[in-house]
């Protein structure tokens, strides 16, 4: 990615060395993406060990017959058939979920092979996997938790102020607009960027890892205080997958943002800082 | 069993797999060895923290009667065809002999009458499978704690062994049983702790078929499957490498983690 270009830029009435701004400081960006990796990978992981039993349940233990999410796949007359089932619900899900193309073959599996590491069925290795990036994703967490408290990174960059706060309507409409900030107005994060990343960072998160270990043995009897608290390791099991798919649900609204908002522009201020503000709209200088 | 931790090579060889894992596909780099020895790397941090975190004693959760699964789900062999067990279970196991040996300052030979004449524990604990699902039981049987006393665990013995009577069908036509004969391993930690117990009685009756008769090891704070069944002899080894495949446990051998705490 370019550094900062030094020629040919576009004369405006907008001084050229107030466009351009660091934007993320160096922990951010290296956490980012080491996140990204994380992420990725414990989430392919995690479909994978999900497939080993791909239903969920609600309390202590497992009612078989009466899962509150399920993905299987039964025989008709047509074939294979995908069913993928939410509370009572059932959807035909043939061909993504419960029975997808492996290698060329049909077969019987909740998720499909191109969103699973590894590809094939494999618990083992898909567990070791999972926890290798999951300890990978908590020291990365731990890094940025203490550098965002010393560095008032949280206070100053996320907590929205009371002000920003009761912007939150315009700002919705003005994202619905495909109207973004420039100019100053581009130095913070927009209130609704606030409040999406600190759902992320500590909500959805912590949520992940404490749930995650309410399903070890191990942990429950060091910490049965997290049974009490998810209403039991299925529970837990089940508050994992879908604070997953919340996130996932999270990663594509953020794609999406940053395709539509200038995807060379946060590319570069994510990787090297420099974000070009641009000439601020008429109606964001007061 | 090697329990090094996160070693300086380790490292180097994470960075290197990392890069390779950009550049190629992740199946590709699952099987590579640094990869491997990493994911090793990985397993002993969470074992070594578990254990610094947990202590050796800490109790796993016990539930009431009315938290007992309707329809406790058994798993791995439910109906060994292996001919010397067969004929055990013809004769209501009253041939069954439980022998502890190896590295013991007494050998013992235990009929199940005499295991149920020792003073017994009755916990009902949650079993976790490997898979994700979960199930209450309530177990009678045993301390380990009390049959390793009785036997004498000589200070150089590391690890307690279960043999068992089931050879699973692994897919592939093996000529030997031998090579696909069930066992486990756990450290003495895990041995001496209260609810490591031999259990004979599952929900009051005793031990059917499906769920490890006439004798099957609970380990309340691991996975399902260090939990071995049919059991048939108990050995006190040093190290575990000279065991079938070498990694503790016949899961263990085809990729799963030793430690399963988690």
């Amino acid at each position: 990615m370019a550094a900062m270009p030094t020629h040919d830029l576009p004369t405006h009435d907008f001084p050229v060395a107030k466009r351009w701004y660091r934007r993320h400081a160096a922990p951010v960006r290296v956490t980012h993406w080491i996140n990204v990796i994380c992420f990725t990978l414990l989430l392919m992981s995690g479909l994978q060990i999900f497939n080993a039993h791909p239903a969920l349940y609600v309390g202590e233990r497992s009612d078989f017959d009466h899962p509150a999410m399920s993905i299987q796949a039964h025989l008709s007359a047509n074939g294979l058939v995908g069913e993928t089932m939410i509370l009572g619900h059932s959807f035909d899900t043939t061909g993504v979920l419960g029975v997808s193309n492996e290698g060329g073959q049909v077969s019987r599996r909740a998720f499909p092979s191109w969103v699973t590491v590894p590809s094939f069925q494999d618990l083992a290795t898909g567990r070791r996997w999972h926890f290798l990036f999951a300890w990978l994703l908590v020291l990365n967490a731990l890094g940025y938790l203490v550098w965002g408290i010393a560095s008032w990174h949280f206070v100053r960059d996320l907590l929205p102020s009371r002000e920003e706060l009761g912007h939150v309507g315009k700002e919705f409409l003005e994202h619905l607009r495909l109207r973004f900030p420039r100019g100053d107005a581009a130095k913070r994060y927009n209130v609704l960027q606030q409040l999406a990343y600190l759902l992320v960072v500590f909500v959805l998160f912590p949520l992940m890892i404490l749930t995650g270990l309410t399903m070890s043995p191990g942990i429950d009897s060091a910490v049965p205080q997290l049974l009490t608290l998810f209403g039991g390791r299925q529970t837990a099991r089940l508050i994992h997958f879908v604070t997953a798919s919340s996130l996932v649900l999270f990663v594509i609204v953020h794609f999406v943002m940053v395709l539509i908002s200038g995807v060379w522009n946060n590319l570069r201020s994510m990787i090297t800082g420099w974000y070009d503000l641009g000439n601020p709209r008429t109606t964001d200088v007061a | 069993m090697s329990r090094d931790h996160l070693r300086r090579r380790d490292l180097l060889q994470a960075l290197v797999a990392i890069g390779g894992l950009a550049l190629s596909g992740c199946d590709r780099v699952a099987s590579a060895p640094p990869f491997r020895s990493l994911l090793d790397a990985a397993n002993s941090l969470t074992y070594t923290v578990q254990r610094l975190l947990i202590g050796a004693h800490r109790l796993a959760p016990e539930y009431s009667e009315a938290d007992i699964s309707p329809a406790f789900r058994p798993n791995g062999s439910t109906d060994p065809q292996d001919e010397d067990y067969l004929n055990l279970v013809d004769k209501h196991f009253a041939d069954w002999r439980l022998k502890v040996h190896g590295l013991v300052a007494r050998e013992l030979s235990l009929s199940l009458e005499e295991l149920r004449s020792l003073a017994a524990r009755t916990q009902i604990t949650r079993h976790d499978c490997v898979e994700g699902w979960s199930c209450i039981g309530k177990w009678t049987g045993v301390p380990l704690a009390e049959i390793l006393s009785r036997a004498g665990v000589r200070p150089e013995a590391r690890f307690v062994v279960f043999h068992c009577a089931d050879t699973l069908d692994d897919g592939e036509s093996s000529v030997d049983p031998e090579s696909t004969r069930y066992y486990e391993s756990i450290d003495l930690i895990d041995a001496a702790h209260p609810q490591t117990i031999l259990a004979y009685d599952m929900n009051g009756k005793p031990l059917t078929v499906p769920h490890g008769a006439p004798l099957r090891l609970r380990l309340e704070r691991q996975l399902g499957y260090k939990m071995a069944k049919y059991i048939m002899r108990i050995e006190l080894v040093r190290s575990v490498a000279d065991l079938h495949g070498g990694r503790g446990g016949y899961w263990e051998d085809r990729g799963y983690e030793w430690y399963a705490g988690i």
